[in-house]
């Protein structure tokens, strides 16, 4: 299954990850890191087509992503 | 390389003592009384490339300090020549230099101010020079030559001197030293530069070494703090070692001793002597070194009196009467405006001066 | 697994100083990405300007000096005169650019220094808050500018890009944003250019980014994205303003 990775600490919930996932895998967590946002979490990893869109946009550098080729 | 003297104009000796002394870029701005230096580089630029020197006339003099200050963190040797209102506007980047740790060297060429002022000889910008005349607490080295054997001197070992101490470095000039020719015995090319990458934090690029970073921003207050307390450390370091002086006539119990800096204690000399042939008990001192100032000089000296000679309206002065127990006894005779007194009125003040 | 995306080698792995949506944070990965991708960490130098940028400089592996506010091309130039083999990026804010630093920037495009500029354009000072910037759109609020920016004040924003192309030290200039997933790959493919140039020794190479101050400009970071397309394009269009590439290609091919 492909994997999308997500600093939960380093993320500052500006949602652009969420807004511009073409398979809408990512949605804002229900939990508040350190510095006090709702980190991005993966709401349907299955969704996931590893295309690294969600990293490419990422202002914080918190996120990578893996595809699966086996 | 010949040791045989030559005449010599100071700007022109001055420039080419500092490319002998391994400064390979200059970034100016022209400014009467200095534009002989950048003009000299400029012409060596193209007349002799096998010095390989680097000439860049700046847009302003704000633009040619930060220059230096590029050049100075890529490692390598770099000065400008500047004139009070340039030097105003190069202060921004005195600041920054001092707390980045860079050793850029400036020539400040004296001449009379406020604003746009004359262009004759000054030394109203020694407030200016010693006392970090930018923002925030910081000193540059300065040192104050008197003839233009010495300002070839300095001007090499300047560069020396900023590298030691990673800080900036003020040569003290005037309008008078700049445009005198005068016999010189120009130094030799020296050989005591450093490759750039084995200097102090010098930005390279990162091979084979950790990342250098130089930054004057503060990380909160007690980072700055301590950033300040260890720039207040290096200052202590320099003034313990960098003080320096000449005296004349001053192991000969003098009850009158005057004070006076630059190629202006060239005619305080000659009028301490003409005040000598008079029957005054006479001496002189010269600080050299501007900042730190060598109130060392002063020591073992109460009960004399003092005659301070500046061409500005009292600045040195407040340095002397620091450096000595009775205030009272330090007089103080000024010329404003570009005007250099005569050596007998020199020796008319010297006999004002009434002995206790 | 295969990687599809990862850190750049060069990210120290600090978090960024920046507010959350900042668009300083996706150009600063872009520049990391680019030296990696071009194996240049050993020769890049990066010059800060004063701005948000200034304190971020803890998440780069690579040679940094932060400058004086506006003074980067100067300093830049002296850097790159001293050792032109190297890669020098000047990195400038609104503020610090066309504010502070304007005879700085355009002198050093006169001279046609061998440094790329990245200039980013947030149409508003960020560090100090949301003041005007030279940039600031007519009728954009900032808080120096209540009720919005007005001519008779303030003059018009002025286009970097455009005035530095007029110059012919300036071998390449690119109005690039970072708004969207799209926007972000050509923005990348255009700092690669100017750097790609700059090793080359060709000229100044210029790549203004406009980027989104969500906290700025008083809006989520989504809308941030939208503003940039619905109203900072129109003043600052996107796109190649100057390419000598061929013209220096043929130059080459010329001299052979």
């Amino acid at each position: 299954m492909n994997q999308v990775k997500i600093d939960f600490e380093r993320c500052k919930e500006c949602g652009y990850c969420i807004h511009y996932c073409p398979k809408k895998v990512l949605v804002k967590g229900d939990k508040i890191n350190k510095k006090g946002y709702f980190a991005a979490e993966v709401a349907d990893p299955e969704g996931c087509i590893a295309c690294g869109t969600c990293a490419r946009v990422c202002p914080d550098v918190c996120i990578s992503v893996y595809k699966d080729v086996e | 390389m010949s040791k045989e003297a030559v005449f010599m104009q100071g700007n022109q000796a001055m420039a080419e003592a500092a490319i002998r002394g391994g400064c390979k870029m200059f970034f100016g701005y022209p400014i009467t009384p200095s534009s002989e230096v950048p003009e000299y580089y400029a012409r060596v630029m193209v007349e002799r490339p096998e010095e390989n020197i680097t000439y860049i006339q700046a847009e302003t003099e704000c633009s040619a300090f930060n220059m230096i200050a590029g050049a100075a963190a890529a490692g390598h040797r770099s000065m400008t020549a500047t004139a009070g209102p340039g030097f105003s506007l190069g202060q921004e980047a005195m600041s920054y230099m001092s707390a980045a740790g860079l050793p850029g060297v400036v020539v400040q060429i004296m001449r009379p101010g406020p604003a746009d002022g004359e262009i004759l000889p000054a030394q109203g910008d020694y407030f200016q020079i010693t006392r970090g005349g930018g923002h925030g607490d910081y000193y540059t080295l300065a040192l104050a030559p008197w003839s233009i054997q010495e300002l070839v001197e300095i001007m090499q070992e300047s560069f020396v001197l900023a590298e030691k101490y990673n800080n900036p470095v003020v040569v003290v000039s005037d309008a008078m030293l700049a445009k005198l020719r005068e016999s010189v015995v120009l130094p030799d090319y020296t050989d005591n530069e450093a490759a750039p990458e084995e200097k102090h934090n010098t930005l390279t690029g990162a091979k084979g070494r950790k990342r250098h970073l130089i930054t004057t921003c503060g990380f909160g207050a007690v980072q700055w703090n301590q950033f300040n307390n260890d720039l207040q450390k290096k200052y202590a370091e320099i003034a313990a070692n960098e003080k320096r002086y000449e005296s004349y006539f001053m192991d000969e119990d003098p009850d009158i001793v005057v004070v006076a800096f630059g190629a202006y204690s060239r005619v305080c000399l000659s009028g301490v002597k003409m005040a000598r042939e008079a029957g005054l008990k006479v001496g002189m001192i010269r600080p050299i070194s501007l900042w730190p100032f060598p109130d060392n000089a002063f020591e073992g000296l109460d009960g004399k009196q003092f005659l301070v000679c500046e061409l500005n309206a009292g600045q040195m002065v407040q340095d002397v009467k620091l450096s000595v127990k009775n205030k009272d006894d330090v007089h103080f005779f000024g010329m404003l405006g570009g005007i250099v007194p005569t050596p007998k009125e020199i020796c008319a003040e010297i006999q004002k001066v009434e002995v206790k | 697994m295969k990687v599809v995306y990862e850190a750049p080698k060069i990210n120290t792995g600090v978090p960024t100083t920046y507010c959350g949506g900042c668009g300083h944070g996706i150009i600063n990965r872009l520049i990391a990405e680019v030296i990696d991708e071009m194996e240049l960490k050993e020769k890049a130098v990066l010059l800060w300007p004063i701005g948000c940028s200034c304190v971020n400089v803890n998440t780069m592996d690579i040679d940094q000096l932060c400058c004086l506010h506006g003074r980067g091309p100067a300093s830049g130039t002296g850097m790159k005169r001293a050792n032109p083999d190297n890669l020098v990026i000047v990195y400038q804010g609104d503020g610090d650019m066309v504010s502070e630093g304007m005879a700085e920037i355009m002198h050093a495009a006169i001279r046609g220094e061998k440094f790329t500029v990245i200039f980013v354009n947030n149409a508003i000072y960020g560090m100090t808050g949301a003041q005007m910037a030279p940039t600031t759109l007519l009728g954009q609020n900032a808080s120096t500018a209540p009720g919005g920016r007005q001519v008779i004040n303030s003059g018009y924003p002025v286009k970097m890009a455009e005035l530095l192309a007029e110059l012919p030290g300036t071998v390449y200039s690119e109005r690039v944003t970072v708004n969207t997933p799209a926007n972000i790959i050509k923005a990348k493919k255009a700092i690669k250019k100017a750097f790609e140039l700059q090793m080359k020794g060709e000229g100044m190479t210029f790549v203004e980014v406009l980027s989104m101050c969500p906290t700025g400009w008083s809006m989520s970071p989504v809308k941030a994205c939208e503003w940039v397309d619905t109203n900072m394009t129109e003043i600052f269009p996107l796109g190649v303003v100057k390419d000598e590439t061929e013209g220096l290609k043929q130059q080459e091919e010329a001299a052979k």
